[in-house]
């Protein structure tokens, strides 16, 4: 690997093709435009699996170094701290490029199908491009101002496309909320770098790493012994810099935005909101892993609590759902729950790193079979004009590619032996049942959950409910997609299948070495027993239609309603919002200001006028008056100055 | 470079189009002249970086001396450093920009972009004046077209507005001269900033002038509580006035209170910069907060330039190099981006004849140019990264952070809180005007919806030019940084005694 700046072309293709169908698509190119914003991306994927490639085949003794390719200052705040524009290549930089271009690439292809009616056919592409940019850009950072930076971009692609049927008032309002949530912990993040630069001197990731590490270095000594509440600077810069990954990666409290986001396109939804900019938190977390790790264990347990609450919380609420994009937004904020549990549970360096490459595992296999539910899912409800539950049944015959890909993709989600998402998830649980006891059990448990929902899911769309099948909107129809959707269906499929059986270990791990993964099968038999029970009431349950679902309902009660209605927490965000801080910040703010402020101005105004009035008076023509006046000021400025200069 | 070519153009430009009866001519004047303009500061930005490449560390550059009265002792001095390059930069961008908006204006063209000219000469005579009295003349030059420009082609309560601003600004104007007369009393005899800046002030006279200084630059430049005058005379004032108001006007007292104020009286600074940090995180906050519960596009945006602006005068507050840096870094993008925000809500209003957001909605189908306009400019003004905004707001933020005691820090994350506050208010206004279903208040009641013209070509290019301003700073910001910087740390060096 000599001339590395060819990497640079990476996420800037995408933007070319970003900037050339933003301004010249819609004029012309028309329906072209997909083709070209497809071929873009096209190019930048085979670059990006060409330098994951040599990458990996030429680790040093098998020890993975970080390179960075390309630097660019491009702001210069002081001598030290500065915002650099850099391509920082590492395992986990690499694993990262090559979901984002491939499951970026699918989402492409698989639109030219679904999205081919559209009015706004180029500037969707256009959008897509810019977000494939945002978030190669982000996975790319050297500096952590610069992932910032391209944080919020990602922000910002999202909430054009989660807004893409801008005419729609709930697409405008999700949108919007998700724009929202991720500022308020963005503000964290911001908050988060500010600490972390001002104590380590330096905005660079491998500076920042190395000064907070090192228990010796003065500076580090410095840091944790400045405390505020008690608690020392480093672990409140981690803590924010977390809120920040909380908000992108939907954790519990912040996951408000997710389920909503799903006003987008399908397609959006599985590149966005499924496989890439959510996982952007737990990507964020291990980038800065070796802080967490060493220096503020304090903020890594919290990392784990949090992973493990938002898992089960979400997973609890999935199974209640019917619209069936929301459920699989629920199912991937718990899945995200996984991985940054993983990351809490774990440590740095040797084996006892087996929780960093696990969630990392959990994340490239998830990023599969998620994408691969999503898309599933769009070509369900391009079939059926509708995204609940109750007006699907027995598409299993009429669709048979999109059945086959979405029964292996819940199983793999499900953990089912051999598929992708068990091995990177019996990884997740050896390493919990390692090191926290508690969230291994919570794990355990919510991954009996998942396969039930997900074949609560799997059933009520392709069994249960035959008729609907016979029905009008169902039989008119013969295909169930294009080629084009049905492509990139099968590819993910393949991987979701497969991708487990990448040796993991060997090329991502804490600190480089390669891990050995070693698998017991004994261990696995309680999850995957569990995993089956949770398949087979589902089977029970939803297969057929049968009066079980509303008894099971009625007698859990609250529970159900609860879960039903997410636990309340959007009417406790909009209380807040509404209430507090609309009614009794905004509203004062701005009567003070017409009232008292302004009412002030007006005052002097208003007495100045008064005066004039006032002295308008004097100038009555009477010289008598004009006299005694000038007497009285002539007395009056002599005193003064008397005074004044003795 | 010779200075006085920036007082030519717009100058000549003014006297030319006074005896010219036909609007089209004094439209295409107007606008060849301000292009002119233009093309002159473009030139001296690059003259201003030739020179400096070169080697020279003279404060000022382009020096040129005229005597004008002996005793008291004013003389024409002029000269130019970073800040002043960057804000002539910045004038004649939203003065090209301004003169094409107004394309429109049927009624006294000839006197309306008199009147513009005038106000844009009045600002660059400020920006290269080195004397104290002389600046304060320029000043004053750019206060008289305002209130003329309100009360002639303005809409609403104008009178009342142009009066308010009128005063306000002169009482402003009141204590800068009371203050630039006591420095000439006491510290020398002298007006020119060069040789005060060479003269031990005493401590003192800097305590009893600074505050003089730095409130009357402050009320132009919407210092918290004297920005009453920011939301009435921008909602009564024409497109191009508001503009103006925002994008330069505002800008002589962020420049005043930086380069002039806290340049000449550091300690009258230092003594006071605490109570500019508290009166500029309440503004910032509690601007955004206000702009949450406005109706009018242009109450949304004047409050907003007082929280925008209250970055500035933080930055300024905050005494330290960087801080200074992002403060001049705001002053820039806030005028582009307010500039912009105005001339969006101006076309909004010509087609629509309405301000009131719940009054519209959808206008995407329409009216895409302006609404992706509209659309920029408020992700600029939220601060996203690629943008100036962002560029300004980060680099206020990492200096403010370098003071490390309690104080800073809580004024720092007010501050940081408004990043949120702004997000909600512009996402806001954009979802309720730009997104949702098509309909338009007054529109169903005469017109037919489908009459309604998305911008035409004059005010396409303005919007083209400003956001070509606002991305050249938010893509590569280095030769803004570059050019301000050094000059930044001239000030700076007031403070550290070097």
């Amino acid at each position: 690997m000599n001339n590395l700046s060819y990497i640079a072309l990476i996420p800037l293709l995408p933007l070319a093709g970003f900037v050339l169908l933003g301004l010249l698509g819609k004029k012309y190119f028309g329906k072209a435009a997909g083709i070209i914003g497809t071929l873009f991306l096209f190019i930048s994927a085979a670059l990006a699996f060409y330098t994951a490639y040599q990458y990996f085949s030429s680790g040093f003794n098998g020890v993975y170094q970080p390179v960075i390719a390309f630097k660019y200052t491009w702001l210069q705040f002081s001598e030290n701290l500065s915002i650099d524009m850099g391509l920082y290549l590492d395992s986990i930089s690499m694993m990262m490029i090559v979901v984002v271009t491939l499951i970026s690439l699918m989402v492409h292809i698989y639109s030219l199908g679904y999205m081919k009616r559209e009015e706004r056919f180029s500037t969707y592409y256009a959008y897509l491009g810019l977000f494939t940019f945002s978030m190669l850009g982000l996975v790319l950072s050297s500096n952590i101002f610069q992932i910032y930076m391209f944080w919020e971009l990602v922000g910002v692609s999202s909430y054009l496309l989660i807004g893409f049927y801008y005419d729609k008032p709930s697409a405008v309002a999700a949108c919007k909320k998700a724009f929202i949530v991720t500022r308020f912990a963005d503000l964290g993040f911001l908050i988060g770098i500010l600490v972390l630069s001002y104590v380590s001197g330096s905005l660079d990731f491998n500076t920042m790493i190395q000064t907070l590490t090192q228990p010796e270095s003065s500076t580090l000594k410095t840091a944790v012994a400045s405390s505020f509440l008690g608690v020392s600077a480093v672990t409140w810069g981690g803590l924010l810099i977390f809120m920040g990954g909380a908000g992108k990666s939907a954790m519990f409290p912040l996951h408000i935005w997710l389920p909503d986001a799903m006003e987008g396109p399908t397609p959006v939804s599985a590149l966005i909101h499924a496989a890439t900019m959510v996982v952007a938190g737990v990507y964020l977390v291990a980038r800065l892993f070796p802080i967490f790790a060493i220096t503020t264990p304090v903020v890594l347990e919290v990392i784990g609590w949090v992973g493990a609450i938002s898992a089960v919380i979400a997973a609890i609420i999935a199974c209640t759902q019917t619209d069936i994009k929301r459920v699989l937004a629920y199912s991937t904020m718990s899945q995200i729950g996984f991985m940054m549990f993983a990351l809490g549970v774990s440590k740095y360096g040797g084996e006892a790193g087996l929780g960093f490459t696990a969630s990392m595992f959990h994340l490239f296999t998830h990023a599969m079979f998620k994408a691969l539910l999503f898309l599933g899912a769009g070509a369900v409800i391009h079939y059926v004009h509708s995204n609940e539950m109750k007006d699907m049944g027995g598409l299993r015959k009429s669709m048979p590619i999109t059945h086959i890909t979405f029964l292996i993709a819940c199983l793999a989600i499900a953990g089912f032996p051999f598929l992708s998402g068990f091995f990177s998830k019996e990884e997740i649980l050896l390493a919990a049942y390692q090191h926290n006891a508690a969230i291994y059990w919570i794990a355990l448990f919510t991954s009996g959950l998942t396969a039930f929902y997900m074949f609560r899911l799997y059933f009520s769309i392709f069994w249960n409910r035959e008729h609907l099948a016979h029905s009008e909107i169902q039989t008119y129809k013969k295909s169930e997609g294009p080629f084009v959707m049905m492509l990139p269906l099968i590819i993910l499929a393949i991987g979701a299948a497969a991708a487990g059986y990448i040796p993991f270990g060997k090329y991502v791990s804490t600190d480089g070495r390669p891990l050995e993964s070693h698998f017991d099968l004994s261990f696995s038999i309680l999850p995957v027993v569990l995993g089956i029970a949770g398949i087979v009431s589902a089977w029970i349950m939803y297969k057929k239609q049968n009066p079980l679902p509303d008894k099971l309902s009625s007698s859990f009660g609250a529970l159900y309603k609860a879960s039903y209605h997410k636990f309340y927490i959007d009417e406790i965000y909009l209380f807040i919002t509404k209430k507090v801080i609309f009614n009794l910040i905004g509203r004062p703010a701005a009567w003070f200001d017409k009232n008292v402020v302004d009412g002030m101005v007006n005052l002097t105004g208003n007495a100045t006028q008064w005066l004039s009035g006032r002295i308008k008076k004097f100038q009555s023509g009477k010289l008598q008056s004009y006299t005694l006046l000038y007497l009285m000021a002539a007395v009056v400025m002599a005193a003064i100055i008397i005074y004044v200069w003795k | 470079m010779n200075l006085l070519l920036l007082l030519c153009i717009p100058l000549i430009t003014s006297l030319a189009i006074l005896p010219v009866r036909s609007r089209a001519m004094v439209r295409w004047i107007s606008l060849f002249g301000s292009v002119a303009q233009l093309a002159a500061a473009v030139f001296l930005f690059f003259a201003y970086n030739q020179e400096r490449d070169t080697g020279n560390t003279a404060v000022v550059l382009f020096e040129d001396h005229f005597k004008f009265i002996s005793n008291p002792e004013i003389n024409f001095h002029f000269g130019v450093d970073g800040i002043a390059v960057a804000m002539i930069l910045l004038t004649s961008f939203v003065l090209v920009a301004g003169v094409l908006v107004s394309w429109k204006i049927e009624k006294m063209t000839r006197e309306f972009y008199f009147l513009l000219l005038l106000l844009a000469l009045g600002a660059f005579g400020f920006f290269i004046s080195l004397d104290l009295f002389v600046l304060f003349f320029f000043l004053e030059i750019s206060v008289i077209p305002k209130y003329l420009l309100i009360g002639i082609w303005g809409s609403g309560k104008k009178e009342y507005a142009a009066n308010k601003l009128a005063l306000m600004l002169m009482g402003g104007s009141a204590l800068i001269l009371v203050g630039i007369l006591l420095l000439y009393f006491n510290a020398g005899h002298t007006f020119d900033v060069l040789q005060l800046s060479h003269t031990n002030i005493n401590g003192q006279l800097q305590k009893t002038v600074f505050p003089l200084l730095f409130i009357g630059f402050g009320v132009f430049t919407a210092l918290f509580p004297f920005h009453t005058w920011v939301p009435d005379g921008h909602s009564s004032a024409p497109t191009a006035g508001s503009m103006f108001l925002a994008g330069i006007s505002m800008k002589l007292g962020g420049y005043g209170c930086l380069r002039i104020a806290t340049f000449l009286l550091p300690e009258g600074a230092r003594e006071y910069a605490n109570i500019i940090i508290i009166l500029s995180a309440i503004a910032i906050l509690y601007g955004a907060f206000a702009t949450m519960m406005q109706k009018d596009l242009k109450y949304i945006n004047a409050y907003s330039s007082v929280s925008h602006v209250g970055f500035s005068l933080l930055g300024i507050g905050m005494l330290t190099q960087t801080a200074f840096t992002g403060a001049l870094l705001q002053m820039v993008s806030h005028g582009v981006m307010t500039a912009l925000f105005f001339a969006v809500i101006g076309i909004i209003y010509d087609r629509t004849h309405t301000r009131q957001v719940n009054e519209m909605g959808g206008l995407m189908k329409l009216l895409p140019f302006t609404m992706t306009a509209f659309f920029i400019v408020g992700l600029c003004s939220l601060g996203l990264p690629g943008l100036s905004g962002f560029v300004a707001e980060m680099t206020v933020f990492v200096g403010s952070w370098e003071n490390a005691d309690a104080f800073h820090r809580i004024a720092t994350i007010a501050a940081c809180v408004s990043i949120v506050v702004t997000a909600v208010y512009i996402l806001r206004a954009i979802g309720k005007v730009a997104m949702g279903p098509l309909f338009v208040n007054n529109i169903t009641k005469g017109m037919e919806s489908n009459s309604m013209k998305d911008a035409t070509w004059n005010e396409k290019l303005a919007l083209i030019i400003l956001i070509g301003g606002i991305l050249a700073i938010g893509i590569m910001p280095e030769w803004l940084n570059k050019l301000l910087k050094p000059s930044a740390e001239m000030i700076m060096n007031r403070f550290t005694g070097n």
